[in-house]
């Protein structure tokens, strides 16, 4: 599809998409700002500049990125200790992280982390974007915990009769206007933070350009472009497959880096794709890149619009609207996976989430759960085994090797051979067996040097062409055999 | 004489009596011939990426709910067309449906999920009443 037809192939349907879109996106927007401890502009500037610009440069068409809440948290502590100026530099060098990650085409790093990392990616940030929620809805008054039920009430069960607008937007406008009517006393969007209606505007941000700031943001930038690429890749790949097309996934990379590296210029924090938002795009029948733009600028021209009426959405309802993000977040089929995925997978899907919760930082999690199941993939395949199958009826004994021989399973296939009984001819076969490199080349020179007193002649079948090759040059015994072969 | 017949499916018991029944009536017509869909949910399409490691295991798992049914035509010898479609299963079938223009339908009485169905409600009942063509819901 070329690039004008991914902007103007399905006009009608991408701007009614990109609307729905808009509406959902300003309470997510507002509650994530919240989130990070920032204006709730940051965040609405971001959702505005990320989207608009993504819709150019992406690499994957009806995505949605803007404002995350996986973002949001990982960028909590650099604000609260050095401000929001801080925050934007932050973002800016995010951009440019993610630029150099999409040159160094990181996409293809995607397929080696393990989907037990990626679902406690998922489980991990639900929980966090629930904890963050829990000072607004416990422990203040009934009043908020009426709020808050009856806003679950209306996201879920007012969809079953009724979809042309977001449940979420209806819980907002009738809430906030019994609010409004009644005069209840009640934390609002307003007592957090203001609402700034007007067009977001350039500037640099105000910190000074030495090395101490360098080591202020980067630890912030580093893990933000981590987590932002994760789910972008990851929600790039839900809509390939959602909508039976591919997508760059290198380009989308660079794409969410630009997009960074300007909103920091526009005040704006930083964020990635948007695994929800962009569910409801498709869903709603957005496709192209269109839908993107129009979610982006629909969602600035109702802040401008409609600036002094968000400030008035109280609290419990964004905490409620939040809480319906963590249950649509969190993957319930965890608990089935628990029982049924091997008993590693679970470890570190559970290690992914338990790091995440305890730091408060995804990509520390994600780092902890792909290293541990790194070191459980070495574990499971460095398990060598050495089987005898007795006595052959010219006398020769026969061992049977079944696994990977390589640095990390040659000892224990060299104590294997410890114990063995002499016998005339030791045959030693490796049908089921492959050799991966020196270490498993060494193992075999050993275990032959062992087994030079226990038998007259010791003989190596069933190596595959590349193992024996290896065999052929490294191993030191070969000479020997050979020798013994041609008497 | 029915002679197109469409048989929505998603691999659930239900549907795989559905199938049968479908193959049943496209005995009765050498002409016939049935079409298999098969409705990828895009409400499930997170799930399933984050379930599998790969596209092409994420291929291999959607062909197991299809191959058992695709198994009981070849054993009856009927003619038939598998068609995979993505979207959200109710109004994709019934879009299908009345685009095509079929002599009947067949539709399992109940899906995978439950939970959605007492959320959303019934996917069959939906097809049920909006699509043209008679509709046959096994149980």
């Amino acid at each position: 599809m070329s690039y004008k037809e991914q902007w103007f192939g399905n006009i009608r349907a991408d701007i009614l998409s990109g609307i729905v879109v808009a509406l959902a996106l300003i309470p997510e927007a507002i509650a994530f700002s919240i989130i990070a401890g920032v204006d709730p502009m940051v965040g609405l500037y971001a959702s505005f500049s990320i989207a608009v610009i993504i819709a150019f440069v992406g690499g994957r068409p009806a995505m949605i990125s803007a404002a995350t809440g996986a973002m949001a948290l990982a960028m909590v502590t650099l604000v609260r200790d050095h401000g929001l100026d801080y925050l934007l530099a932050a973002t800016i060098l995010t951009g440019v992280l993610q630029v150099i990650f999409g040159f160094l085409k990181i996409a293809r790093f995607m397929k080696f982390i393990p989907r037990a990392v990626m679902i406690g990616f998922v489980n991990s940030l639900a929980i966090l974007i629930f904890m963050a929620q829990v000072p607004f809805i416990f422990g203040i008054n009934m009043t908020t915990y009426i709020f808050v039920g009856v806003t679950l009430a209306i996201v879920y069960i007012l969809p079953r009769f009724f979809t042309a607008i977001p449940a979420p937007l209806i819980a907002i406008l009738v809430l906030s206007g019994i609010v409004m009517y009644t005069g209840i006393d009640m934390q609002n969007v307003g007592s957090l933070g203001t609402i700034t209606q007007s067009l977001p505007t350039f500037f640099i941000p105000n910190v000074p350009f030495n090395l101490e700031t360098l080591q202020i943001i980067f630890p912030t930038a580093l893990a933000l472009s981590i987590i932002g690429l994760l789910e972008s890749l990851l929600t790039a790949s839900i809509l390939d497959d959602a909508t039976e097309t591919d997508s760059d996934k290198n380009q989308e990379a660079r794409g969410q880096g630009i997009a960074n590296f300007i909103t920091g210029f526009f005040g704006g924090m930083a964020g990635c794709a948007m695994i929800g938002q962009s569910g409801i795009n498709v869903q709603s029948g957005g496709r192209g890149r269109l839908s993107t733009f129009t979610a982006g600028v629909v969602l600035i021209f109702l802040i401008i619009v409609l600036g002094n009426w968000v400030v008035q959405i109280p609290m419990p309802v964004l905490a409620g609207i939040m809480v319906m993000v963590c249950i649509g977040t969190f993957d319930w089929g965890s608990f089935k996976y628990m029982v049924t995925a091997p008993k590693s997978d679970a470890i570190v899907m559970l290690l992914t989430v338990v790091v995440v919760v305890y730091t408060h930082d995804l990509s520390k999690g994600v780092l902890a759960g792909v290293l541990l199941s790194a070191i459980l993939f070495a574990a499971k395949i460095s398990k060598v085994e050495v089987r005898n199958k007795g006595l052959n009826a010219d006398a020769s004994n026969v061992y049977t090797v079944h696994g990977q021989l390589f640095f990390a399973s040659s000892q224990d296939f060299v104590s294997a051979f410890d114990a063995i009984e002499p016998a005339e001819r030791i045959i030693i076969d490796f049908s089921d067996a492959a050799i991966w490199d020196d270490s498993g080349v060494g193992a075999i020179d050993r275990v032959m040097g062992r087994l030079q007193s226990k038998a007259e002649s010791i003989e190596i079948t069933g190596l595959n062409p590349s193992s024996e090759k290896l065999v052929k040059t490294l191993a030191t015994y070969t000479n020997s055999e050979e020798n013994a072969s041609q008497h | 004489m029915y002679e197109k017949i469409l048989v929505a499916a998603d691999g659930s018991e239900h549907s795989k009596r559905a199938v049968q029944e479908a193959v049943k009536m496209a005995k009765t017509n050498p002409e016939a011939k049935v079409t298999l869909l098969y409705v990828v949910d895009y409400g499930k399409a997170r799930n399933e990426i984050l379930h599998t490691q790969s596209p092409d295991e994420l291929h291999l798992e959607r062909r197991k709910h299809l191959q058992p049914l695709e198994d009981i035509f070849h054993s009856t010898g009927v003619q038939f067309e598998t068609k995979t479609l993505h979207g959200t299963p109710g109004p994709t079938i019934v879009k299908h449906a009345n685009e095509t223009g079929y002599d009947v339908v067949f539709i399992g009485s109940r899906g995978l999920n439950a939970l959605q169905e007492m959320v959303l409600g019934s996917v069959s009942h939906k097809v049920a009443k909006r699509v043209e063509a008679p509709v046959i819901i096994v149980k």
